[in-house]
């Protein structure tokens, strides 16, 4: 299995009235072909905004890469043309949106709105994109799919319109799939039933998947490997059981231990991570975290910590080690 | 939590064959009603003092509903909600208040709304925000006024001096935060928390459980705790009440629940939620469900989750299952099922 994406030193900002906003300060990494990646982190940690940076659709202005680069297929996405990028978007590379009451046209049949990417990336005339529309749907579970194309989406419910989303951005066998809180908005049988799908399908095409979200269990059962991030940057990344296993930042820690968990012995209190998340226009200098963090020391106002090895493909951006409380 | 669970045992609050239908109409001048949402059908639970209850379920069950239909924010359509009043030692049928009397019934029972953003006034100060309660209940003026305001917002872990600032100001947490402070001027007995931290993000919401934990400690309150995260009741909750399309499926203690599910909706509500460990995750058997809940205008006929159920036979389809209380040793499990 080869790389399929390498994203290098990404900086996405946003220019607003009160400042500039480093969403995505500086992410590294590889994602291999076929391998599910898990990106965890809060709202407003920069994990939408690295996700729209791939796809290169941020809008601009108030937004704008400002540097790193990001080599997908051999290609750097940065240096293409915008014709060059729309015949990657949605073809090589797809994307699911959060919100599947908001993220498909109201006036477009659910036919309509399948067949465009069909006719546009895989040069099918109208019958063939209609009878691959109606497989589609029928590979993502809805029943009587071909009567269904001629429907609009507020017929459908919430779960099925996710799912018409999946099949939008399987339609083009795409390499890689970049699924943004895909089930954030759907009810927990329902969000089973989704991810069950999008798996089912990922591996039949052999389609690498970045899953973004902040649920720790969805990732647990998903992903091959996680990367955390904090206030834009990548704080901890290691494979999946190992980073559940032994977290080494104490942010990922902090996490773990704040949630309830269904298989555990109840606690008398949870255990939280005290304050807020830092405000992305005035960081503090030095680790963003440590205002919030236990194992703090003075080099953390300091210096913002470099990723660590902390085991085998296991890193982590802190200059404590958890396991002691001892500088590293 | 105590393994017993809180709860002194005496009934604060008992509702018995609620019913909440909204009218679907058609026409404009002449407006007929065509159909009911069944948005809560024959429901009947208690809670106990002092104890937390959780009522689970996906969107659309009823469960905001029936936290609404207790607080007589809707009118029931049909049954009975009996609260206990501490203060003059009677038990009091709310359905039955109207206008001065329910007003002053509602400074005892009190609600935490979901959505921290569109629950309070942006036009107000905070401080006016949790002082309302005081004014409209005539509970504190002038000088006792601002003290107790600054009490309130010390009790929810926020600064005295945020009492001049706006909703705009604060995080979703600390809104949070406001709301419970304000649902906690009237000094009430009872509050119904729904969903409060649905909301918020994950390192944010043990926060706010905990808060509400000690709170419960402090002034000894009941909680109806509403929420569809089932790890969050299970760790919060004394009892849980499953609620499925208007009807109750099961009823246990928290961690009766979670051990032995009886009812196949519990079971497959349980495996669908992901533990955060990929090593035990990899070993978990989950059950699907397939298909979507069905519209409440339209329940199926018998058990309502007779579509979706694995092991529905034909007399699901046909007869509605009785809640029945099948715990052994004087426990007490309440499950609606034909097949249990």
């Amino acid at each position: 299995m080869g790389t399929l994406l390498t994203v290098r030193d990404l900086k996405t900002q946003f220019f607003t009235q009160e400042g500039v906003v480093k969403a995505v300060d500086g992410v590294t990494y590889d994602l291999q072909e076929g391998e599910t990646l898990g990106l965890v982190g809060e709202s407003g940690c920069g994990k939408s905004v690295s996700a729209l940076s791939l796809m290169r659709l941020i809008a601009d202005p108030p937004g704008k890469i400002v540097d790193g680069n990001i080599e997908f297929e051999g290609r750097d996405l940065l240096k293409l043309s915008e014709d060059e990028m729309r015949s990657i978007r949605g073809n090589r590379m797809a994307m699911i949106f959060q919100e599947p009451m908001t993220s498909l046209n109201p006036v477009l049949t659910i036919g309509r709105q399948l067949s465009e990417a069909l006719e546009l990336h895989m040069k099918m005339n109208k019958q063939q994109s209609r009878r691959r529309s109606a497989e589609l749907l029928e590979m993502v579970g809805i029943p009587e799919a071909d009567r269904r194309l001629d429907d609009y989406p507020h017929q459908f419910s919430g779960g099925m319109r996710q799912r018409v989303m999946i099949a939008m951005g399987m339609s083009c066998n795409p390499k890689l799939l970049l699924a943004d809180e895909p089930t954030t908005a759907l009810d927990v049988t329902i969000q089973a039933q989704v991810l069950e799908i999008v798996k089912k399908l990922c591996s039949e095409m052999g389609t690498a998947v970045i899953i973004i979200t902040h649920n720790l269990g969805v990732v647990a059962r998903y992903a091959d490997r996680v990367n955390v991030m904090y206030a834009g940057r990548i704080i901890e990344r290691a494979p999946a059981e190992e980073l559940y296993g032994h977290p080494r930042h104490p942010y990922t820690l902090g996490l773990l231990h704040s949630v309830p968990r269904l298989d555990e012995s109840l606690k008398e209190k949870l255990d939280p991570i005290e304050g807020l998340p830092p405000d992305l226009v005035n960081l503090p200098p030095g680790c963003p975290f440590r205002p919030r963090c236990r194992f703090a020391k003075d080099k953390c106002a300091e210096e913002y910590p470099p990723l660590f090895d902390v085991g085998k493909n296991h890193t982590a951006a802190c200059w404590v080690d958890v396991t002691t409380g001892e500088l590293r | 939590m105590a393994e017993n669970g809180h709860g002194s045992g005496n009934i604060l609050l008992e509702v018995n064959n609620l019913k909440m239908y909204f009218p679907v109409t058609r026409g404009i001048i002449f407006e007929r009603k065509v159909a009911d949402v069944k948005a809560v059908d024959d429901i009947s639970f208690y809670i106990r003092q002092g104890e937390t209850l959780g009522l689970v379920g996906e969107s659309g069950c009823g469960k905001t509903t029936t936290g609404r239909a207790i607080l007589q924010l809707y009118r029931p359509t049909a049954g009975t909600v009996k609260f206990y009043d501490q203060d003059s030692g009677q038990h009091v049928e709310l359905t039955a208040l109207k206008g001065e009397q329910l007003r002053r019934m509602r400074r005892k029972i009190q609600i935490i709304f979901q959505d921290p953003y569109g629950s309070l006034n942006p036009r107000m100060s905070c401080g006016s925000i949790i002082g309302e309660p005081l004014k409209i209940h005539g509970l504190a003026r002038g000088r006792d006024y601002n003290d107790r305001v600054e009490e309130l917002l010390t009790t929810v872990g926020l600064h005295p001096y945020f009492a001049s600032r706006y909703p705009h100001e604060f995080s979703g947490g600390q809104r949070q935060r406001i709301g419970i402070a304000r649902a906690l001027a009237s000094n009430p007995s009872f509050i119904v928390c729904d969903e409060p931290i649905s909301a918020l993000d994950v390192s944010i919401q043990a926060q706010i459980i905990n808060l509400l934990e000690e709170l419960q400690e402090r002034f000894g309150l009941t909680y109806l705790f509403i929420a569809h995260d089932l790890a969050v009741v299970r760790h919060i909750s004394d009892r849980i009440v499953v609620m499925y399309l208007g009807k109750i499926a099961e009823i246990a203690d928290h961690l009766e629940l979670y051990e032995n599910p009886l009812h196949p909706y519990t079971k497959a509500l349980l495996s669908a939620v992901p533990i955060p460990d990929p090593v035990v995750e990899s070993k978990r058997e989950r059950i699907i469900l397939h298909g979507d809940v069905p519209s409440p205008m339209h329940p199926p006929t018998g058990c309502v989750f007779h579509t979706r159920c694995p092991i529905a036979i034909d007399v699901c389809k046909q007869e509605i299952p009785e809640l029945r209380n099948l715990g052994g040793g004087g426990k007490e499990h309440w499950v609606a099922c034909h097949r249990v």
